[in-house]
């Protein structure tokens, strides 16, 4: 069933820029709803480099990619946005009123007086390992994530990866397949050194096979897996498998943004550096997806482009309506939305 | 220095390094199919390549860190390393490597 959101502002993205958006549209009484087809915030500094220190945040001497997301989520708090995550934007469409209409993958739409785009550097999916003809098995017997434990009962699944993932669905399936096999190039894991004790353990009582390799080639029919071929150092491996999970981690592409009808420069979105919106009037492109003259892909830059934004996001929700320029230090009326007045 | 790189079409290209660069960022410059996504922070493994074997000693192997990135590729082979953690300086001057097919752009 198709569920119906209506809203002032949606932010694809819930990237640091995005995030701080739904700061600077706040302060303006604007309301945001977030997709994002990563199950959390935080985009490129979540996913990539959740413990790295960055240190070009200003009045931040150091910050790592996950506290400065944590920070974020904290100061846009008091203005309740709501995410919606683990789903891609498909489509925008501009409706007769001016509204737009978005759709995702997860079968809802939004109608929005307002859409801003902070997609970043595209959105997150799977590696996909470099096998050949992989597409053809990909959702019937090859999956990147496991959306029901119940289909992989009875089937004899291999699970390909050495990280948290790999390792927590070798555990969690193992008493729903019918054989488990677990892949890895080498002897040494990055996961939880709990769950890598308990995939030992089990190792040792029979209930997982685990293998030393790489997958080299897929085996089946009409989209089937029937046997997995793998390199090892002993030479070619084939093991029934009528289910694989490779678990390599994500990537960014570009993916349905290239598809919305915008001006685009060499997979960024063109925008104005008044109101950092797009070529079409109501959407408006901010963080690393945008380019302009002089552009850096810096959080920085998407911070001071949210404020711009806002204002011009504005001026679209309640036209006519003046907006008057207040600090957040003295204003009471500012500190009253934040909760702190 | 100089860096010869196969690309993943098997075409040679002969590069001008720089010292104090990331044999990454020189492959980048010169536009050919890589995508070094992180930028160089160890933190995507799409910079992925295979370094000649004549050239593992001078290049020296791969750190964990590094290691634990090639993880999550699936065409690693014993001369695997990311080259963004390769330094460009004159003890590498005729570096020979191939980019990885994981290493390939969109
Ligand atoms: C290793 C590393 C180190 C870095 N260090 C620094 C640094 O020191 N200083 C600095 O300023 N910058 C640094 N950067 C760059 C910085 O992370 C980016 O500039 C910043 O993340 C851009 O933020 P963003 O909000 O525009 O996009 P992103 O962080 O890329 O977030 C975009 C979000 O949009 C989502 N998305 C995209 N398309 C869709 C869609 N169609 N549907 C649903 N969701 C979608 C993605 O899943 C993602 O979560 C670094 C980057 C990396 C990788
Ligand atoms: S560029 Fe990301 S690991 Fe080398």
């Amino acid at each position: 069933m198709t569920t119906e959101i209506t809203t002032d502002v949606v932010v694809i993205g819930a990237g640091p820029c995005g995030l701080f958006a739904a700061f600077e549209l706040g302060l303006l009484d604007i309301k945001c709803h977030f997709i994002d087809i990563l199950d959390r915030a935080g985009g490129q500094c979540a996913e990539l480099y959740p413990e790295k220190p960055i240190y070009d945040i200003p009045g931040f001497p150091v910050v790592t990619g996950q506290q400065l997301t944590d920070n974020l989520m904290a100061q846009i708090a008091p203005f309740s946005p709501e995410f919606h995550f683990s789903r891609m934007v498909n489509s925008i469409e501009k409706q007769e009123d001016g509204s737009f209409k978005l759709t995702t993958d997860a079968d809802e739409v939004f109608n929005t007086k307002v859409v801003v785009i902070a997609a970043g550097g595209g959105s997150f999916q799977p590696k996909r390992p470099p096998v050949a003809d992989i597409e053809q098995f990909e959702n019937k017997s090859v999956f990147y994530a496991v959306r029901k434990m119940e289909d992989f009962r009875g089937q004899d699944v291999v699970i390909v990866g050495g990280g948290d993932s790999a390792l927590d669905w070798t555990l969690a399936l193992e008493s729903v397949a019918r054989t488990i096999t677990l892949v890895h190039r080498r002897d040494a894991f990055k996961a939880a050194p709990a769950s890598v004790n308990k995939m030992k353990e089990l190792v040792a009582e029979g209930k997982v096979n685990f293998q030393l390799g790489q997958i080299a080639k897929l085996e089946g029919e009409n989209g089937q897996l029937n046997h997995v071929h793998l390199a090892t150092d002993a030479g070619d491996l084939s093991i029934p498998a009528t289910r694989l999970l490779p678990f390599f981690g994500l990537t960014m592409k570009l993916g349905p943004v290239a598809d919305w009808g915008l001006e685009l420069n060499d997979n960024t979105i063109v925008v104005d550096t008044e109101k950092f919106q797009t070529s079409v009037p109501g959407i408006f492109a901010i963080g690393d997806i945008n380019w302009y003259p002089g552009k850096l892909k810096l959080i920085l830059s998407g911070f001071h482009e949210s404020a711009l934004m806002a204002q011009a996001a504005k001026a679209v929700i309640s036209p006519g309506e003046r907006v008057v320029f207040q600090y957040t230090t003295s204003s009471t009326k500012l500190q009253k939305k934040l909760g702190v007045a | 220095m100089k860096i010869t790189v196969t690309d993943q079409a098997g075409e040679v290209h002969e590069l001008e390094g720089l010292e104090g660069w990331r044999v990454m960022e020189v492959i980048r410059d010169w536009g050919l199919n890589i995508k070094a996504e992180c930028g160089g922070a160890c933190a995507c493994a799409t910079c992925h390549v295979y370094v000649d074997p004549e050239w593992l000693d001078a290049v020296g192997a791969a750190n964990d860190d590094e290691d634990d990135m090639l993880d999550t590729v699936g065409d690693v082979k014993s001369n695997s390393r990311l080259s963004c953690q390769i330094l460009c300086s004159d003890d590498l001057d005729g570096l020979k490597l191939t980019l990885a097919p994981s290493a390939a752009k969109d």
